[in-house]
């Protein structure tokens, strides 16, 4: 039995639900988002992930109608959004802050846009009721936004905005205030959350981790662009830029010359006296172009004998050791004094590891293990 | 508790005596039997049953109240609208400008601005009465509201007003609903200060009154100037509970708001 994949973003047939068209905004002299064209599919989880101030918020403004767009056009279901105020969109927010309004009860929070939409009673109460067991919170409908939680706050925000079945909903750092523990369980509720409502969602975060776990597809911007975008495991195995692979995880960038060898095989010269390096790569460069290897840690295998029948292998002395508990990350400084990371599963006690500080020890990884990057 | 020391109890009494000494003496020689104001001849209420027969102060009262109420009503929407603007309005030409001449009449001297509304009275030709004072209350008192509220508003979080329209308001429904309940109380105290600054005023209301209508601290002040009745005494103690009032539930509302605010904005930044 095969699971159906849920890829609409390779079908050429597939119509995205949002469509943003050569869209620039500039605030002043500020260009917070330059030129960006992407579509947004129908029921995807889609993450914008950046630093602050790289546009992601912006965009997701656009997308509610509190900020125009100074050049462009954004689609959603292939109707023009610029004449539609917030109040006639087919979209809801989750607000950073959650937004509460203090002077209501939880319910009357909820019912707040069922309301405006001059929905029955009985209706309202129907959804509203849904609504608060969908986020389990039964046992709070009368109380005020203060007297609960912020973990509580935080799913009435998500209840409210999801009431009124909006298209799409827009999550704008909606974990960001919650402690690291309450943040991963949230996470999972979301992805349950938007499997069952079966909504398109578009996450704005800085944080890479909840990008990763939440998100069908992730775009990693930067000053105003779109860097790249792509299902989490592809953003981490094959970055397209080495902007992308520094912000996604830890990784070792390696600078080089390139010279092809063989079909999408090449051998990198680096530093001075080391053996030039074996990579396998589907990005072709040309002969003598200088290209970045980037590499995970947990790609690169440390040993304390020198291992044979590997692709590429350093000798280096250990630097520095981070203890993770379950992992370890070794600083392996080279002759060069070029610095890489290895990182090891702790799968033996502490003490019956067997290399410490200022030991010599080997480094080796395949030609698969990294991705050479252009730029 | 903390004992306070010798110094501090003679300061804090000086202070307050000085303070409330006048005010004291007045409000107990408005209890004295005797005619004569500064003679104790016991214990009376019989002033305060004299002022409700005399109808001049008791008409003078009666547009007194009248004049605040209006005033103040007028004052509390018209100041709420201008620290609106100022606040939410964005970036306009001659914001800084706007914002500065709306405090402007705070710090103006009271002759000036009677005798400017008078002018101006005198001028489109309106004839000086209720409405006249009502107008030039209307003015002074507009620019303590929009202070009281627009403090309010520049905390209050914007995006509270964004999701009213996320969810469907339109901007008129999103303050109906959503701002305006949020910044009532500020408004409430802002209507209360109007209220209490109309009462309390002499010298605007001496220009802008006409025959017809005399407020009652124009009436206290005439007849104060033919000498001290032991019945102004009365009133006069009357007006000093009203202003209080006034001033205590003002200042109470105004707390409330600020403990919730502070209790909201504590349990904000702990998430």
């Amino acid at each position: 039995m095969t699971i159906p994949v849920f890829e609409p973003w390779n079908d050429p047939e597939a119509k995205p639900l949002i469509q943003f068209q050569n869209v620039t905004k500039r605030f002043g002299d500020f260009t917070a988002i330059d030129d960006l064209t992407i579509g947004i599919y129908e029921k995807e989880f889609f993450a914008l992930l950046g630093p602050s101030g790289c546009g992601k918020t912006t965009m997701m403004r656009m997308l509610a109608g509190f900020e125009t767009p100074t050049e462009g056009k954004i689609f959603l279901s292939g109707q023009d959004m610029a004449p539609v105020p917030p109040n006639k969109r087919a979209t809801n927010m989750m607000f950073q802050s959650y937004a509460l309004f203090p002077h209501l009860s939880i319910w009357e929070n909820i019912a707040f846009g069922l309301k405006r939409e001059g929905m029955a009673k009985p209706q309202i109460s129907d959804r509203v009721n849904e609504m608060l067991r969908l986020t389990r919170l039964e046992k709070f409908a009368s109380r005020k936004p203060h007297q609960i939680s912020g973990g509580q706050r935080q799913r009435v925000a998500l209840a409210r905005s999801l009431a009124k079945k909006p298209k799409l909903l827009l999550l704008d750092e909606p974990l960001g205030a919650l402690d690291k523990k309450l943040r991963q369980d949230t996470q999972f509720e979301l992805m349950d959350i938007q499997e069952q409502t079966g909504t398109t969602f578009v996450i704005v975060t800085h944080d890479q981790e909840e990008a990763m776990t939440v998100a069908s597809r992730v775009a990693v911007m930067d000053n105003g662009r779109i860097i790249q975008v792509a299902t989490p495991d592809r953003i981490y195995e094959t970055p397209n830029s080495v902007y992308v692979a520094d912000f996604i995880g830890e990784v070792n960038i390696i600078d080089g010359t390139a010279t092809p060898n063989g079909e999408n095989s090449y051998s990198v010269a680096w530093k001075d006296g080391q053996a030039p390096l074996n990579v396998v790569s589907p990005n072709s460069l040309s002969d003598g172009q200088s290209c970045h290897l980037a590499i995970r840690p947990e790609k690169v295998t440390i040993n304390a004998e020198k291992p044979t029948g590997v692709d590429n292998v350093v000798a280096g002395k250990i630097l520095d050791i981070a203890y993770l508990g379950n992992l370890s990350t070794y600083h392996v400084e080279l002759p060069s004094g070029a610095v890489i990371k290895a990182q090891s599963a702790n799968t033996r006690r502490i003490s019956r590891r067997a290399f410490t500080w200022e030991d010599t020890v080997w480094l080796s990884w395949t030609a698969t293990a990294g991705v050479l990057l252009a730029e | 508790m903390k004992r306070i020391s010798w110094f501090n109890t003679v300061s804090l009494t000086l202070g307050f005596a000085f303070l409330y000494v006048p005010m004291l003496i007045l409000v107990i020689y408005s209890f004295n039997q005797s005619k004569l104001v500064t003679v104790w001849a016991g214990f009376s209420t019989k002033w305060y049953g004299e002022l409700m027969q005399n109808e001049a102060f008791l008409s003078a009262a009666w547009v007194t109240i009248k004049v605040a109420v209006i005033s103040s009503s007028i004052a509390t929407v018209l100041g709420t609208m201008a620290a609106y603007v100022l606040v939410r309005g964005g970036r306009f030409m001659g914001r800084t400008l706007f914002s500065g001449m709306i405090y402007a009449p705070l710090v103006m001297p009271e002759v000036i601005t009677g005798l400017s509304l008078l002018l101006l009275f005198i001028g489109i030709g309106l004839d000086r009465g209720v409405m006249t004072i009502v107008l030039a209350h209307t003015t002074f008192s507009m620019c303590y509201v929009s202070v009281v509220v627009s403090s309010r508003l520049v905390t209050f979080d914007r995006s509270l007003e964004e999701a009213a329209l996320d969810l469907g308001c339109s901007p008129s429904e999103a303050f109906r609903l959503v701002t305006l309940p949020i910044i009532a109380p500020a408004v409430i105290s802002g209507w209360l200060l109007a209220f209490t600054l109309s009462l309390d005023d002499l010298v605007i209301a001496s220009f802008t009154s006409g025959p017809a209508a005399t407020t009652l601290p124009i009436k206290i002040y005439s007849a104060v100037r033919l000498g001290v009745s032991p019945e102004i005494n009365a009133l006069s103690t009357l007006m000093i509970a009203i202003v209080t009032i006034g001033v205590i539930t003002a200042s109470l509302v105004n707390k409330r708001q600020m403990v919730r605010q502070q209790r909201e904005e504590n349990e904000a930044g702990r998430n």
